[in-house]
């Protein structure tokens, strides 16, 4: 198969407008991936699952990543020649930058046909608040079905073009992402009032004072 | 009007097509929704399908997940690498084995681990009794499905017990093994156990004789899977269908072959493809696929080498493997059970992900079951073979 870079040259003769940028993975495996822009993406999906060379008809594994917002601090070293006519000092300054966060979504292809892979292909959204919508690949890999609703439902990606966008795993009801770094798990999933005091205690911070009903205690109802 | 009269056909006569009729006399058009599952004995575990019945028909089936989920991966990201291990085995309960090596064959790859020969040898002896396992067990509850109350369960039982007694025997527990460790293997087997274990892969074709004579050519057997719930091979590709379901429909693809992870590629053996895709073919595909791996046993007793069964390498505490990601993935007895894992550099892994064969074989579920009776769906979805502690995760 042919290389990942000349997978790439060949994407990027066949869309000049599209932004895709090749990700190293620095560890063992060395599985290195490319990021494609999501407008492209259901396009660039279509043109890996229908090039005669690739024929990546078959995928393997679709997933969600979150990366939060991360503060990453650069150093940079500056040699000063010392007045005074001595060794140069080195002179480290620190800047701290906002690396925005976002969420990813990753596919793993593979071929069927021809026995090859994998290819992983990754898209990310713009944030992880707002913009949180990438298109769905369930049209070209149905495989994605039910992995795209399962990460919409851990992750909160709204996959734009899928046929049926619905919690996987979590009820209907749920309201938060449970896979997202920064989700705070309740106290009490179930939590409903019952006169037990150690239940009673957990639940105070979940009632407002006017809220909370007043329990009676012993006597007949 | 009497309508046990027969009558001559009204304007609303039955369309043809084989899942939708447009029928609308008093006895049809009217809808019934069944919720089937998640306590149904024949769900194989929590699994809740929503079927639409226009009389037996099934015009809509709609699954729902999630009864059992505890959100296996963030727990996992909560812990270190080798704390998930025991974990893995509440996945597929029935395969405990391979799901361990799917998960260390992962790890490895992504911290380049090296796997000592005699370990890689364990392993295969140890999945394909896991296979064994499986697909005797899953032929037992397919009939099971069929409505044959317990009979042919209880012959596949009796050699998974078999089994599985040389499991606790290794590695102190009957289904939660946790045998697997990143380069290598936990326990090495004493030469009484690999003689007891060499004795009962000996005896297994006689079991699979017995077994076949009993229910291959069953009259009532046929007439129920032939020809149902067929799936054809490029929509099969197309969802991701993996494992005997897919070889079933007749595509050529098993990692086994392909990918060649572990010592497979220096095995003799067949990988046995159907021509329907039906639920028959999907059974002939186990059957077929237990004789082979008794000949992979075969061949990994006889050449088993002498060795440490862990790479001195190896670090199980304070295991952190550098910053990377990578996906393992192995011919389970569902289909591809892959994991994905990133690692930050930390004892924890950052993105801890199961591909699982079991939900995503039931993609096209629907697409299978439509036009056939409930009872029908009920084997089909037996055949697919599902467990709901992966499913759900």
């Amino acid at each position: 198969m042919e290389t990942l870079e000349q997978i790439r040259a060949r994407l990027l003769l066949a869309y000049p407008a599209a932004q895709i940028t090749f990700v190293t993975n620095p560890g063992p495996a060395a599985e290195h991936s490319l990021l494609i822009e999501a407008t492209h993406a259901v396009e660039i999906a279509r043109w890996l699952r229908d090039d005669t060379a690739l024929h990546l008809d078959y995928c393997s594994n679709a997933t969600g990543v979150d990366w939060p917002d991360k503060t990453i601090t650069d150093v940079a070293t500056t040699t000063e020649p010392d007045p005074a006519g001595g060794p140069a000092k080195t002179v480290e300054t620190k800047t701290t930058r906002l690396q925005p966060g976002y969420l990813e979504a990753i596919y793993h292809l593979y071929s069927i046909a021809l026995k090859q892979g994998p290819v992983v292909i990754r898209l990310r959204t713009a944030n992880r608040t707002d913009a949180v919508t990438l298109p769905s690949l369930t049209p070209i890999w149905r495989s994605c079905d039910f992995q795209e609703r399962e990460i919409f439902d851990l992750y909160g990606i709204i996959f734009s073009g899928h046929p049926d966008l619905r919690r996987l795993l979590m009820w209907d009801e749920f309201k938060d992402h449970p896979m997202r770094k920064d989700y705070v798990e309740p106290d009490d999933y179930e939590w409903e009032p019952t006169a037990h005091g150690a239940v009673l205690e957990r639940a105070k911070p979940h009632q407002s004072a006017a809220a909370a009903p007043a329990l009676k205690t012993g006597g007949t109802p | 009007m009497n309508p046990f009269t027969p009558s001559a056909p009204t304007p609303f006569a039955s369309a043809p097509g084989p899942t939708v009729r447009a029928v609308h006399d008093e006895f049809h058009g009217d809808l019934l929704e069944v919720s089937m599952g998640p306590q149904h004995p024949s769900t194989h575990g929590v699994f809740r399908m929503v079927a639409t019945l226009d009389g037996e028909q099934l015009v809509k089936l709609k699954p729902v997940f999630g009864y059992l989920h505890r959100n296996h991966e963030k727990i996992a990201e909560n812990t270190t690498y080798l704390g998930s291990m025991p974990y893995t085995d509440r996945l597929d309960y029935l395969c405990s084995m391979s799901t361990n090596w799917a998960y260390a064959l992962a790890v490895e790859r992504l911290a380049g681990q090296a796997v000592p020969e005699r370990a890689q040898y364990l392993r295969i002896i140890m999945a394909e009794l896991t296979r064994l396992v499986n697909h005797s067990c899953l032929v037992g509850f397919l009939f099971n499905d069929l409505g044959t109350s317990f009979t042919p369960l209880l012959y596949a039982f009796r050699e998974r017990e078999k089994i599985i007694d040389l499991f606790e025997s290794l590695s102190g527990s009957r289904m939660m093994c946790n045998y697997q460790r990143f380069g290598g293997c936990r326990v090495d087997p004493t030469p009484e156990w690999l003689a007891a274990a060499q004795q009962l892969v000996d005896n297994f074709p006689r079991f699979l004789d017995e077994y076949e004579r009993m229910l291959t050519g069953n009259e009532i057997m046929l007439a129920r899977t032939q020809g149902v719930g067929r799936l054809d091979a490029t929509h099969a590709i197309n969802a991701g269908i993996t494992g005997p379901v897919l070889r079933a429909s007749g595509v050529d693809y098993d990692l086994r072959k392909v990918d060649a992870y572990g010592f497979y590629a220096q095995f003799d053996f067949r990988v046995p493809l159907g021509a329907h895709g039906d639920t028959y073919d999907r059974y002939m595909m186990r059957i077929l696929e237990m004789r082979e791996s008794v000949k992979i046993l075969q061949q990994a007793f006889k050449r088993l080498p002498a060795g440490p069964i862990m790479d001195p390498k190896a670090k199980l505490r304070g295991f952190r493997p550098k910053a990377g990601e990578a996906y393992g993935r192995l011919e389970g007895p569902k289909g591809e059970l892959g994991f994905f894992l990133i690692s930050d550099g930390s004892p924890n892994p950052y993105r801890y992900r199961v591909r699982p064969p079991s939900l995503i074989n039931l993609t096209l579920l629907e697409e299978m079951c439509l036009g056939h009776t409930i009872a029908d769906a009920v084997v089909i979805l037996g055949s697919i073979d599902i467990v709901l502690g992966e499913v759900d995760r």
